[in-house]
């Protein structure tokens, strides 16, 4: 199961620079789902021995991190009309350029912090590196959309950590994901909702800009 | 028991208030529930609840103070709310009510838990209690306003979460820590705990609370938030949710001097308590809202408050202290300022002229409250302003230079445009301006603590400003 942990950690890993790289908000979205999917498996893997709290957090997180979430976000793309990103303040090449520097950085940090037991290792690398990206996306570019898709991810590398803990601090990771629901349904509520009914009203052509920054 | 009525009354009144189509009924339901609390509340200072559901929730002296300055504060506020929505009709319609009771019962929960993680789930809950109240005026600004508040406090409240994470981490990593994430069990066994990780979770909690706090440079929020709210939601957050999160702060700050990493706390908290009040020192200037102007100003108090935490010693006391003081004054401010919006319909500087004469009591309150926030005596920010530098510079003459320096220039800003406010040429009025007892009363309670604060600070709350202090590593001057 080790191995398969393993794996799991670095497929989240090719998603971050999946979201990195691309332009289109469609991919970014079913780079998150695909994230979503893997964090669900995650813990399936980390704690060999089933139990209901491990199956239910993983059914959880699958439904709410893989399913409703992008498609909500698929939904507000919808709404909005927005397909595109923007160009960002850091360019795609850069991004994944840092986007690796994040991921060498993850692995510095997992060195000088090790964890009681030496499996976690890459598991807090995985988190930081994906914590860092999150980071970078939210930061850099333009559109709202976009930057909900970064704080998801940041939540994602959270909720990596997290599973180091799950077993000694039980509820932790599970309202982290709730605060997934919360604020993607508040931000997304008041983008798609408010901005678009708001400017389209005062005529406002920029309706697509969502908030500008 | 008495803690968790504290939290469930006010959520039931949430609930009750919801239930209700008509707006009187609702404010019943909003004073009611405040003045129970207050009760409830009042009741703690006469016999100390003890800590309940294996020691999750408790009340030490920090927690009563806070419990009590969000109860008192809420009150105050209840009571304006009922003339406030009597002239203005806030977006959020049924809920406006609810949120704000809603926002009553977290900050309860917050300054009860004695758990890591129960602290964090509060905290959250005051950031998303509050978010549907602040978007209010239809327009493009406001907007943002909602967008960075939402965006900047949620990131703030995920590295809180990791903070919390780590934090956890540092116990396992030691041995014989006691409970997870238990208060209690982290000060008894914290030498034990991992110094990295501790170090680690200092940070993110740091600036993850810091962020709700308003410490520069994660403040960026601030202006705009209590720009566009309205102006009873712009003053609760101004006072009862930077209080929350100064005890999210003091909390972590609490553990990590008892873990002996003093060292590398204390720099890190009086680096941040400097660079808040240079950003304020910097921006008051070049203001032209008011409450606005007010933000920065609480981006300096907040400021003072993580210097005072850094400094130790008598500096805990006074930061406590502080906390109180100038929650309540900040309080008062939003409420007068509230007042000017209500009867002209703009808060911005140079529309507003003449307050003396237009509206005397609110008017005399803003000048009050301007001179009661920037710590001039007798109020009692001066009190506290005074116990955190005279810490300052038992040890660091030269911090206690640069905050003095940094006060005086938010002083001559403040005070150029609340004065040009209060006395100069009243302009053609638009409408008849009237000051409801309900608007006016709540402020002027409010004025008369502030002045009491700063002649008298009761036994009782010596004491327990005593003991905070000593539960933050300091002492009673």
């Amino acid at each position: 199961m080790q191995r398969v942990a393993e794996l799991l950690l670095l497929l989240i890993v090719l998603t971050n620079f999946a979201v990195l790289g691309t332009a289109r908000l469609g991919t970014c979205i079913r780079a998150i789902a695909v994230q979503g999917l893997l964090l669900g498996m995650l813990p399936l893997a980390l704690h060999p021995a089933w139990s209901v709290h491990t199956i239910g957090l993983a059914t959880g997180t699958i439904v709410i991190k893989a399913v409703l979430l992008p498609r909500f976000l698929a939904w507000a793309i919808r709404e909005a009309a927005v397909r595109r990103e923007v160009e960002p303040r850091i360019g795609y090449v850069a991004s994944l350029l840092l986007g690796a520097v994040a991921v060498a950085v993850g692995f510095a940090t997992a060195q000088a912090l090790p964890l009681p037991d030496a499996a976690g290792s890459l598991l807090v690398a995985v988190a930081l590196a994906t914590v860092i990206v999150g980071f970078l996306v939210l930061t850099t570019r333009i559109k709202a959309l976009t930057q909900v898709v970064g704080y998801l991810m940041l939540e994602n590398g959270i909720y990596v950590f997290g599973l180091t803990q799950s077993e000694r601090v039980p509820f932790m990771v599970e309202l982290g994901v709730l605060l997934d629901i919360f604020v993607g349904v508040f931000i997304m509520g008041i983008v798609v909702f408010h901005i678009n009914r708001e400017f389209d009203t005062l005529g406002d052509g920029k309706s697509m800009d969502l908030a500008g920054r | 028991m008495i803690l968790l009525a504290l939290i469930l009354l006010p959520a039931l009144g949430a609930l009750g208030a919801y239930a209700h189509r008509a707006a009187a009924y609702r404010t019943v339901w909003l004073v009611t529930t405040a003045t129970l609390h207050l009760g409830l509340a009042a009741t703690c200072w006469i016999s100390r609840p003890a800590s309940a559901f294996n020691d999750w929730v408790g009340l030490d002296a920090l927690g009563l103070v806070m419990l009590s300055l969000v109860s008192v504060l809420f009150f105050v506020l209840a009571t304006y709310t009922v003339g406030y929505l009597r002239t203005e009709n806030p977006r959020g319609g049924r809920a406006f009510v609810s949120c704000l009771l809603a926002f009553l019962a977290s900050a309860s929960l917050v300054a009860v838990s004695q758990h890591a993680g129960l602290l964090w789930v509060g905290m959250e809950s005051t950031t998303l209690a509050v978010a549907p109240l602040i978007f209010h005026k239809h327009d493009r600004r406001s907007l943002e306003a909602v967008w960075k508040y939402l965006v900047i406090s949620s990131v703030g409240i995920a590295l809180a979460l990791l903070g919390t994470f780590f934090l956890a981490t540092a116990q396992s990593s030691g041995s014989g820590t006691g409970r997870p994430l238990v208060l209690n069990d982290l000060m008894t066994n914290a030498h034990r705990l991992d110094a990295d990780w501790l170090k680690a979770a200092f940070i993110f909690l740091l600036v993850g609370f810091g962020t709700k706090m308003g410490l520069a440079p994660m403040h960026t929020w601030k202006p705009d938030t209590y720009g566009e709210a309205p102006s009873p939601v712009a003053a609760l957050m101004a006072s009862a949710l930077t209080a929350c999160a100064f005890l999210g702060v003091a909390r972590v700050t609490q553990v990590a001097f008892a873990a002996g990493i003093g060292g590398f706390a204390r720099p890190l908290l009086v680096g941040f308590g400097l660079l808040s009040l240079g950003v304020a020192a910097a921006f008051v200037v070049s203001q032209r809202d008011v409450k606005r102007l007010l933000a920065y100003s609480s981006v300096e108090h907040m400021g003072l408050v993580a210097l005072g935490l850094g400094l130790g010693g008598v500096a805990s006391y006074g930061t406590v202290l502080h906390v109180v003081t100038t929650g309540l004054a900040n309080a008062l401010l939003f409420l007068a300022v509230g007042n000017v919006v209500v009867a002209l319909g703009t808060s911005t500087h140079s529309e507003v002229r003449g307050l003396l004469t237009s509206l005397p009591i609110s008017g005399g309150l803003l000048l009050l409250g301007l001179f009661a926030v920037t710590g001039s005596p007798p109020f009692g920010p001066f009190l506290s302003t005074f116990t955190i530098l005279s810490a300052a510079t038992e040890g660091h003459p030269w911090i206690t230079a640069i905050a003095v320096l940094l006060l005086a220039i938010v002083f001559a800003g403040m005070a150029r445009m609340v004065l040009e406010m209060v006395y100069g040429e009243v302009g053609p009025s638009r409408r008849k301006p009237r000051e409801s007892l309900w608007l006016v009363g709540g402020p002027l309670g409010l004025a008369a603590a502030v002045l009491a604060l700063g002649l008298y600070l009761p036994g009782a709350l010596r004491q327990a400003l005593g003991e905070a202090a000593v539960l933050l590593g300091g002492r009673t001057p």
